[in-house]
């Protein structure tokens, strides 16, 4: 049979469900779900591993993955993974949450379970906007970008700046990795996957908190095509979020 | 059973919800209840369970929802301000259907209010705890003994139920001391799997814990399915105490704290030949609500009485239907009602009816 000689060179991670996703083209929240998924079935961890879902653009992620989920409220998923965890402490647990989630309403729970070195992996989507309800003002919403939420552009004086996360939490004794990555071209969506992949051994051998930080697109409510997003984030993203290893372990590059 | 020991409420409390498997404890310090929390902390790690002390009581409600949805025996304690940040995990604990226990010993409020015991949480803790249709299924102890009692049935009905159940004390039933005996402590190892929990999916499907529901139909099936459990704790959970009710013609009804101090009147007034009795509702959620329906053919008056400014007398006036008068009184909390007032009220009240 001619089938027989079909190789499969690409196809569903294990990991994950299949299901047609919800985001909108040019979104990069599909491609970040694909890379944990990737990770999950490389490490071998899917019957082992329980993720959680944000409030924000990536609340049905549980859809997408097929291994235990929780769905946690707005920003509460570190605390909801600490639950997890201090439970099943021999297991691989993960928060996926978006900037609003993880950077406005959920501050003090990132920080607390990051400074508790709580071992968990946290995989940070920073869109720099509210996706979900529609265009808001995120902590991360770049000096002079337009919103529904600041019409004129943001405005250092009215909201403050845009919060560099990855930076504050780097500075926590508790927090092993710390990096920052992008998804805004092929080159960088690779390091975001080793990124992750990392994130995910550094948990697995219990040496405390680990953070992704990956910076996204949102043509939707930045009001660009795709590919002027992917730009765009290039453009004006990379400068002020720029990509790198804030913290991680001795030895990490052998992980 | 074993021998009695001399105990502070709070701490019998937190050593009944170890000998019934709790391990889990995740909370924020609150005065009148950190000897709950205190307690745990020194406990839980003896037994190889986990104390943690959470950022906030917002955290700690998200926490014991991570850990009830991981398939563990968990709880969290509070006092009043404290309940009103844990009511946004609680929603979520009871929308997902997640067992789990929760202490309020309640403080006087509005805002910061104050530490001295209070029952100004009722509505709160029955009604209104956040947003959406749904209650936590609420014990009231009048006692350190009863408080061990039901904290020794609170597992095992938050799994019943697959919902959150509330032990709602105030700070003097947290404070004070009582002799104590416990139960044989059971092993949670050896509790009934929980075949929903998300412990990672080995060999099966995989399990979601979650409260969105998209579909009108389904969240609307999720909201009836809830009021079943309601209707089944109001047919096989009641749980209430009569004193004196056999040929009382006033009946007081109290809870909790405020019960104690009912019964030292009602006791007094029979001394006095007014034959009165009491109802002390133990589960405020589901109410005994048939038990004083009853009474209502049987006295000329109910007198509710409460450390608030009366909110569990508009369960006794919905249960009476207005075939008998429903007189209320009440003290806010911080400052104690006393048996005296409370027999001076069922006189005046006896005088009014005859
Ligand atoms: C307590 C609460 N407040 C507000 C909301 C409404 N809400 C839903 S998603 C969201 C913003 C999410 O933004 P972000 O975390 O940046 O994720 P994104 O949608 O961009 O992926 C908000 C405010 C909510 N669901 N719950």
């Amino acid at each position: 049979m001619k089938q027989d000689k079909l190789k499969e060179v690409a196809g569903y991670p294990d990991s994950m469900s299949g299901r047609d996703m919800h985001y909108c083209p040019g979104c990069t929240q599909g491609i970040i779900h694909r890379l944990i998924g990737e990770v999950i079935d490389e490490l071998k961890i899917k019957e082992e591993t329980i993720g959680i879902a944000p409030v924000g653009c990536a609340v049905l992620a549980y859809d997408y993955f097929d291994i235990d989920m929780q769905e946690a409220s707005h920003g509460r998923a570190p605390a909801v993974a600490t639950g997890i965890k201090r439970v099943h402490p021999d297991k691989m647990v993960f928060t996926y949450q978006g900037d609003g989630d993880l950077a406005s309403i959920g501050t003090a729970e990132i920080i607390h379970a990051a400074n508790r070195g709580e071992k968990i992996t946290t995989v940070f989507v920073n869109n720099a906007i509210y996706g979900m309800t529609g265009g808001q003002m995120a902590p991360t919403t770049l000096l002079g970008q337009k919103t529904k939420t600041t019409p004129r552009g943001r405005s250092s004086e009215e909201t403050g700046n845009p919060l560099k996360v990855s930076e504050m939490l780097s500075m926590l004794d508790g927090a092993a990795y710390i990096v920052r990555v992008s998804t805004h071209d092929l080159e960088n969506i690779n390091k975001t996957k080793q990124a992750i992949k990392k994130a995910f051994k550094v948990q697995q051998q219990g040496l405390g908190f680990a953070l992704v930080e990956v910076l996204s697109t949102c043509p939707t409510n930045w009001g660009l095509s795709p590919r002027q997003a992917m730009e765009w984030l290039e453009k004006n993203m990379i400068p002020e979020f720029p990509p790198r290893v804030f913290c991680a372990p001795e030895g990490v590059d052998e992980l | 059973m074993g021998e009695k020991k001399l105990m502070k409420g709070n701490e019998a409390i937190a050593e009944a919800a170890i000998r019934a498997g709790c391990r889990y404890f995740f909370g924020y310090p609150i005065t009148p209840q950190n000897e709950i929390p205190a307690y745990m902390s020194r406990r839980l790690p003896e037994e190889g369970g986990v104390f943690l002390q959470a950022e906030s009581e917002v955290a700690a409600s998200n926490m014991v929802y991570g850990a009830a949805g991981a398939g563990a025996r968990v709880m969290t304690s509070s006092s009043s301000p404290g309940i009103s940040l844990k009511a946004e995990g609680i929603s979520y604990i009871a929308a997902a259907e997640l067992p789990c226990v929760i202490v309020n010993m309640m403080r006087g409020g509005p805002g910061l209010g104050g530490i001295e015991p209070s029952q100004s949480d009722y509505f709160q803790a029955t009604k209104g705890m956040a947003h959406g249709n749904f209650h936590l299924l609420v014990m009231a102890p009048s006692s350190v003994q009863e408080g061990v009692d039901l904290m020794s049935q609170a597992f095992d009905l938050a799994d019943k139920y697959r919902g959150p159940v509330m032990l709602l004390g105030d700070g003097m039933i947290g404070q004070m001391m009582e002799p104590v005996e416990f139960p044989e402590k059971i092993d949670p190892t050896e509790l009934p799997p929980k075949e929903w929990a998300t412990d990672g999916a080995r060999g099966r499907e995989k399990n979601v814990i979650n409260s969105l529901y998209l579909d009108p139909d389904v969240l609307e099936n999720l909201n009836w399915k809830l009021q079943e459990k309601y209707e089944q704790m109001q047919r096989e959970d009641v749980k209430y105490e009569e004193y004196h009710m056999e040929d009382a013609v006033v009946a007081v009804i109290a809870y909790g704290t405020a019960a104690r101090i009912a019964l030292d009147a009602v006791q007094a007034a029979r001394e006095d030949g007014i034959r009165v009795g009491l109802i002390r509702p133990i589960t405020l959620f589901p109410f005994p609500e048939q038990v004083i329906a009853r009474a209502s053919a049987q006295v000329d008056a109910f007198l509710t009485t409460e450390l608030s400014t009366g909110q569990m007398v508009e369960d006794v006036r919905l249960a009476v239907k207005g075939r008998t008068p429903v007189f209320f009184h009440g003290r806010p909390g911080g400052n104690m009602l006393t048996p005296e007032e409370l027999l001076e009220e069922i006189k005046k009240i006896r005088g009014e009816v005859q």
